[in-house]
Parts: structure tokens; C-alpha cells; sequence
């Protein structure tokens, strides 16, 4: 415990002194953020009231589009902070640091842990921050969550935030140098938002398409955190009278709701996938590490 | 003295580049022990051997009575490396640097204070422990190296090119630091460096080329068996020195014989008193035994 503690402590505390990691995890979420602000949410209104009933109210609209820009930023910005906050695991081979600490009587899962703790913490602290301020930007346009919504919406943000970073681990764990993971970030960065269904509803896809894309666990974090961001103002909104129908068509087609043939995935049956997932992963980076056989 | 790493038939390949082969000797507790090379001769290859990084193909390392391959745990507290290129966290301070060091061998709280205070009275680093090692002098540096490789009090300390690129006066403290520590903790070195000196005042040596060891001996023991003696005459003319029959360099204010031994400068002295009025007479150095023996110069493996 001595050594995994002074390790977390080592690997977070570089993270947060290295100003260009640290400005680099978060550019995703400053980006996309412009991108909604200043284009997509316009686009989300226009959509959802030129399909709305008549009498809706325009709060209703405005608090939807702030949890669809608050749900999808967090969703992207969850899985691509924790691949740059992951930087220094792959920073270390590249500079014969990983090779140094080896030196010392550390075991081999002891090292892999402290990277993943660690990418864990600084990663939350980011995306913590950025929930923070999803939640100023939804009480600026419209506040429907009641208090078991915001505390979902925090354990979807960290259960996010443990996948994307065993996955950037397990990922990491074949690079070598920091192109290559820069070229891996990049290639995330820019598709993993379009997979999770962030920047477009996935029902907005092919058949083929969706069937794929309901396949990557990412996309029942989406949906989750699409959901408790949103379910608050749908249930206003069933309260004030709005067809179900168009409700749940609404729902639907936002990802609120995600359907296997016929079937809605349950919100239990989603954390499931998603914490089964994060468990295989860790569990084979943690494996991998131990396996790594000397050359 | 009892031996504290014994290293036999050791072999090593990647691929088809054998980097070691048939690798044998013996180091014992309390020495002084260089290993010399070019580069690419097989040198960091054995020491990432040594500390477990890297498996061996064949042959037995064993260090302080336990096998490399079977207890390396044990062995990494009895070894603390210096790496020729320095492995500190540039943007956490000395203290941090060294206090997650200490932590990955189990020291923490007071026992780390008192070793810290300790080490920064040995190697005077006190004024520095709340600077962050980026902004460190690259002697300053060195010796937090130094500091980190001995926080858990090893019984081997391993030094890759230690002194490269210091000033003479760290080279010289760092020097007496590490012959302090030899005395009273009976601390074995196991030195590779491109600087003859340091080798001169090893107590043995191996040279390596190309994965094979070429040499082996204690310094004194190397210089008579690969050079002879070397006698500079001042005020000689060169057609003087040609009549001697024997090997000769002009220097600028001197000529420089070579002669096989010193039983045979004092012949040569005694047959021809009137040249030999102002003359000096030395051994060969270090970079003569390892010419002779690999027929390489040490900086830059420039054949002969």
C-alpha cells in the first residue's frame, strides 16, 4: 500500500504540474463546449420545436437542449480526458522512467495500478469540474433534476471516466512512444464522440450502423447520462399534458432510450454492461502487466 | 573476500546480435569494480541483467548468494543504479523525487526524514530539497541521483557513467562520497565510465568487446601484462632516439619511448648515460591497456 500510495501521489501530482498534459485534457471538453454553445445547440432547438405541439413551453425546450449539450459533452469529454491524463503512463516508457522504477522492489501491478489510480483521479477532478458547470449552464436555461438525478449523473460521470481510462490503459499498454499516443488521442478524440452518439443521436444512423455502435459499452454511458440529464424535464413535460407518444418518440430519438430489437436496455441492465466492462478491462491491463515478460 | 556477484557463461542475444557472450567473473563485497567499453561492447546490457530488467538467455547471475532470476525482489533492496542520463521527475521538487523513491523500498515518516537528512549532510544538497529538480545545475542533479540511488542503504551501488559531463570539483566529491561509503558500509561499486582515472583507482577491472571479455585483472596487473613502460626525454634529437631501435612518439617538447619493461628502461639508461639527462619514467596508463586489449581507444571506439 506504501508504494501504490506514493506512486498515485507521484503520477497525479506530475499531472497536475505538467501544464501542457494538463491544458492538453482540456481542450476536448473547451472545444466541444464552443461547438455546442455556438452551433449545436441552435440546431438541437430548431429540431426539437419544429416537432414539438403546439403550447409547449419554451422552457421545456431549452432546459432538453442544455441536457442533451451537458450529457454529450460529458459522455466525449469523460473518455478522451482520461486518454491525455493517461499521457505520462506512456510518457514514462518513452523517457526509461517506467524502466527506473523497475529498479525498485515494485511489482509489476503495483506500477500498473498507480497509473490507472491515478489517470482515475485527475481524470474525475476534470470531468467533476466540467459537471459542475454543466450543471451552472442547465440552471441557466431550465432546472428539472431533482437531487437522485444529480447524484446519478456524478456515478455516470465517474463510471464514465473508470472506462475511459481502463481503456486508455489497455490501449497505452502497446504504445511506446508519445506520437504514438498522440496519434491514438487524436483518432479518439475525433471518433469516439460520433460512436458514443455525442455529437449525433445514434438513431440518427444506419440500421447497420446502430446495430454496431449498440455493441460498444461507451454508448450505454451516453444513453445513461443522456437520460438522468434529460428525465426530469420529460416527466414535466408528461405532467403538462404532452402526448406519450410524442414523449417517448422524443426520447428515443435523442438516445434517452436504447432498445435491443424490441426490448428497452434498462438503466441496472446499462450499469451492468458498463461496470462488467470496466472490470475486464482493468482486470486484463492489470494481467498484461503481470505477464510482461522481461525480453 | 567473499564474492557479492558472481556472473557465469552468462549469454545474451537479441536476435541475431549476440550482445553477451560467455560472459564470466567474480565481484567481491567492498570493491571497487569497473567495467570497461566502447559502446555497444555489452556493458548496459549486463547491468539491466544484473538488476532484472533483463532475462538472460543462458549462464547464472547471482547476487549476494540469491539468483537473479529466481529472487529478484530481494536482490532490487540490495541494489541502488545511477544511470548515466538522469531519471528524476524534473517537475517535482528534490524532496518529492526522493521521498517516492524512498517510499518504493518501505521508507517513510521519521526513518525517511533522518536517511534524508543524512544523505543531504553527505552529498550537501540541504539547500536545495524544495527546488524542483528542473531547475537544477546538471552537478546538482547528479547528486540527487547519487541521493535516490542510496536512500535505501544498498549493499551494491551501480554506476553507469556516473561523472559524464560534471565539473572536476563534483566530479572529485562525488568521488569522495562513494570512498566514504566504501569504508564504512563496506558498499560495493560496480562502475562503468569512460574516464581512465576513475578505472586506475578501481580495484579490478573488466573490459568487454563486442559481448566478450578481452581483459580482466586488477589495474596494476592489466598495465604489466598489456603495456610496458614509457620514457619522455627532453633536450633528445630524433636521429639520437633512432639509434635506440625501439618504438618512439615525438612530442612537442619531448620524445616518448616505449620500452617492455622498467628492468629494461634502466638498461637502456645505464647504456647511454649522456642521452638520458632529462627524462621521466611511467607506466602505461589505463587507455594503453585497453588499446592493447581491444585494440579500440575508449572515447568514441576509434580502431587502431
Amino acid at each position: 500500500m506504501t508504494q501504490l500510495r506514493a506512486l498515485i501521489y507521484r503520477n497525479t501530482k506530475l499531472y497536475f504540474k505538467d501544464k501542457g498534459m494538463f491544458f492538453t485534457s482540456l481542450i476536448t471538453p473547451m472545444v466541444l463546449m464552443l461547438l455546442y454553445v455556438t452551433f449545436l445547440a441552435n440546431v438541437y432547438r430548431d429540431s426539437f420545436a419544429s416537432a414539438a405541439p403546439e403550447g409547449i413551453s419554451g422552457n421545456y425546450i431549452d432546459a432538453l437542449v442544455a441536457g442533451e449539450v451537458v450529457s454529450s459533452l460529458l459522455a466525449v469529454s469523460c473518455v478522451t480526458v482520461s486518454f491525455c491524463c493517461n499521457l505520462l503512463m506512456v510518457q514514462d516508457k518513452a523517457c526509461g522512467n517506467r524502466a527506473d522504477l523497475t529498479i525498485a522492489p515494485v511489482k509489476n501491478k503495483t506500477l500498473a495500478l498507480g497509473y490507472y489510480i491515478a489517470t482515475l483521479v485527475s481524470s474525475s477532478v476534470i470531468c467533476l469540474i466540467a459537471t459542475a458547470l454543466g450543471f451552472g449552464y442547465i440552471a441557466t436555461m431550465g432546472w428539472y433534476l431533482s437531487m437522485a438525478d444529480v447524484l446519478l449523473i456524478l456515478a455516470d460521470v465517474f463510471l464514465l471516466v473508470m472506462f475511459g481510462t481502463a481503456l486508455s490503459s489497455v490501449i497505452g499498454f502497446f504504445l511506446s512512444t508519445l506520437g504514438q499516443l498522440s496519434a491514438v488521442g487524436t483518432v479518439v478524440s475525433s471518433a469516439y464522440g460520433f460512436l458514443c452518439g455525442a455529437y449525433m443521436p445514434i438513431s440518427q444512423f444506419s440500421e447497420g450502423l446502430q446495430k454496431v455502435i449498440k455493441l460498444l459499452p461507451g454508448t450505454y454511458g451516453t444513453v445513461l447520462t443522456r437520460y438522468h440529464c434529460t428525465r426530469g424535464v420529460f416527466e414535466k413535460m408528461q405532467e403538462a399534458g404532452m402526448p406519450q407518444q410524442y414523449v417517448q418518440n422524443l426520447m428515443r430519438s435523442i438516445d434517452c432510450r436504447i432498445e435491443i430489437g424490441q426490448t428497452a436496455v434498462s438503466a441496472p441492465v446499462m450499469y451492468l454492461i458498463l461496470g462488467t466492462t470496466v472490470c475486464v478491462l482493468i482486470g486484463a491491463y492489470i494481467f498484461m502487466n503481470q505477464r510482461k515478460a522481461k525480453e | 573476500m567473499r564474492p557479492i556477484i558472481e556472473i557465469e557463461h552468462l549469454n545474451k542475444s537479441f536476435g541475431e546480435i549476440r550482445a553477451i557472450q560467455d560472459l564470466s567473473f567474480q565481484v567481491c563485497e567492498g570493491e571497487l569494480f569497473a567495467f570497461l567499453g566502447v559502446n555497444g561492447a555489452g556493458k548496459s546490457t549486463t547491468i539491466h541483467i544484473l538488476c532484472g530488467q533483463l532475462a538472460h538467455d543462458s549462464g547464472s547471475v547471482v547476487i549476494d548468494g540469491c539468483r537473479v532470476d529466481k529472487h529478484a525482489e530481494a536482490i532490487k533492496r540490495e541494489l541502488g543504479v545511477v544511470y548515466q542520463s538522469s531519471v528524476l521527475d524534473k517537475p517535482l521538487t528534490v524532496r518529492d523525487n526522493l521521498k517516492t523513491r524512498a517510499a518504493l523500498y518501505g521508507l517513510t515518516g521519521r526513518a525517511f526524514e533522518e536517511r534524508l537528512k543524512e544523505l543531504a549532510d553527505l552529498l550537501s544538497f540541504g539547500d536545495i530539497l524544495k527546488r524542483t529538480v528542473g531547475k537544477l545545475s546538471g552537478g546538482q542533479r547528479r547528486r540527487i541521483d547519487i541521493a535516490r540511488a542510496l536512500i535505501h542503504k544498498p549493499k551494491i551501488l551501480i554506476l553507469d557513467e556516473p561523472t559524464t559531463g560534471l565539473d572536476p570539483q563534483t566530479r572529485k566529491l562525488l568521488w569522495q562520497v562513494i570512498s566514504g561509503l566504501r569504508r564504512s558500509e563496506r558498499m560495493t561499486v560496480f562502475l562503468t565510465t569512460h574516464y581512465m582515472q576513475e578505472a586506475a583507482d578501481a580495484d579490478n577491472v573488466v573490459i568487454l568487446d563486442h559481448g566478450r571479455l578481452v581483459a580482466q585483472g586488477s589495474p596494476l596487473e592489466l598495465k604489466n601484462r598489456y603495456t610496458g613502460d614509457f620514457v619522455t626525454i627532453y633536450g633528445a634529437q630524433e636521429t639520437q632516439i633512432k639509434a635506440l631501435n625501439v618504438p618512439y612518439e615525438v612530442l612537442r617538447d619531448a620524445i616518448r619511448v616505449s620500452v617492455a619493461n622498467t628492468a629494461a628502461v634502466t638498461q637502456m639508461i645505464l647504456a647511454n648515460p649522456t642521452l638520458f639527462h632529462d627524462y621521466e619514467v611511467t607506466k602505461g596508463n589505463m587507455d594503453d591497456v585497453f588499446l592493447a586489449a581491444t585494440g579500440k581507444k575508449l572515447t568514441g571506439g576509434e580502431k587502431k
